[in-house]
C-alpha cells in the first residue's frame, strides 16, 4: 500500500512537472520573443574593448540577472539521460530561456535611460543548488554591458 | 563614478590609471526562500526570490568596489567584470572587480 501510494505521488508530480512546466516554458517563450521584437532597434554587441569607441555623450552599465528553475520533469529526464549520455534537450532549452530573459532585462533597462546601443556585453552563468546540495537544479545567468547614448 | 565595461570612457581621456578595484560580498539563502524555491521546483520557471537575493548581492559587491575606488582617488572603473561562485552549500559569493581610473 505504502508503495503504491508513493508510486502515485511520483507519477503525480512528474505529470505536473511535464504539463504544468511546458506551459510555463511555453508561456515564457512568447514573452521572450515578444519582448525581443520589440526590443529589436537597440543593437547589442560583444566587442568594445578592442575597437575605437564609438562617439557618445554618456555611459552607464547595466546589469541584468534571472534565476531559473528546472522542473521535476526535467530533473527526472536528467537522471535518465546520465545512464546512457547524449544531449540532454530539456536542459538546452532552461539555459537559453535564462541567457535571453537576463539578456532582455538588461536591455530594457537601458533603453529605459535611453541607450541608442549595448556594448562589450559579456554572460555568466553558474548554478544554484539547493539546501542540500542535490535535487532540482536552478541556474543563475548574468548579463551586463554599457548603454552609451 | 562612471561604470563602464569598455577599456575607456567615450568622450573621455583617461589621465591617470590606479590599478585593480574589487568588491565581494557572500550571501546565503534564507528558509523561507528555499521553501518556495522547492516548490517551485516541482513545475520550474523563475525563482523571484533568489533573482532578488543576487541583485541585492551584486549592488553590495558593486557598491564595494565603488568604495575602494573612491579611496584612490578615481572618478572611473572601466573594464568590469562580474564573477559567481558557490563558496558552501546555500551560499553564493558574488564578485566585481574593475580597473579605476582618473578621466577628464
Amino acid at each position: 500500500m505504502g508503495d503504491l501510494i508513493n508510486a502515485l505521488i511520483f507519477l503525480g508530480l512528474l505529470a505536473l512537472g511535464y504539463f504544468a512546466g511546458t506551459y510555463f516554458e511555453k508561456q515564457h517563450y512568447k514573452s521572450i520573443k515578444q519582448r525581443e521584437r520589440q526590443t529589436r532597434h537597440v543593437p547589442l554587441v560583444t566587442f568594445g574593448a578592442k575597437q575605437a569607441i564609438p562617439e557618445a555623450r554618456e555611459v552607464e552599465m547595466f546589469a541584468g540577472s534571472v534565476v531559473i528553475s528546472s522542473d521535476y520533469f526535467k530533473t527526472f529526464t536528467l537522471g535518465l539521460r546520465n545512464l546512457v549520455g547524449g544531449r540532454v534537450v530539456v536542459y538546452e532549452s532552461l539555459l537559453d530561456r535564462g541567457r535571453r530573459e537576463a539578456l532582455l532585462r538588461m536591455k530594457e533597462k537601458a533603453i529605459a535611460w535611453g541607450a541608442t546601443q549595448v556594448l562589450n556585453v559579456r554572460l555568466e552563468s553558474s548554478t544554484v543548488s539547493g539546501s542540500q546540495g542535490r535535487g532540482p537544479i536552478s541556474i543563475e545567468v548574468i548579463a551586463y554591458g554599457t548603454g552609451i547614448r | 563614478m562612471i561604470l563602464t565595461t569598455l577599456e575607456g570612457v567615450p568622450g573621455k581621456e583617461i589621465v591617470e590609471h590606479f590599478g585593480l578595484v574589487q568588491g565581494s560580498t557572500i550571501r546565503a539563502k534564507n528558509i523561507g526562500k528555499d521553501i518556495a524555491a522547492g516548490l517551485k521546483n516541482i513545475i520550474g520557471g523563475e525563482l523571484k526570490g533568489y533573482t532578488e537575493l543576487l541583485q541585492e548581492a551584486r549592488q553590495e559587491a558593486i557598491d564595494r568596489m565603488i568604495q575602494q575606488a573612491s579611496q584612490l582617488g578615481a572618478n572611473a572603473v572601466v573594464n568590469i567584470r562580474f564573477a559567481t561562485s558557490s563558496v558552501a552549500q546555500g551560499a553564493a559569493e558574488l564578485f566585481a572587480y574593475g580597473t579605476a581610473v582618473r578621466v577628464n
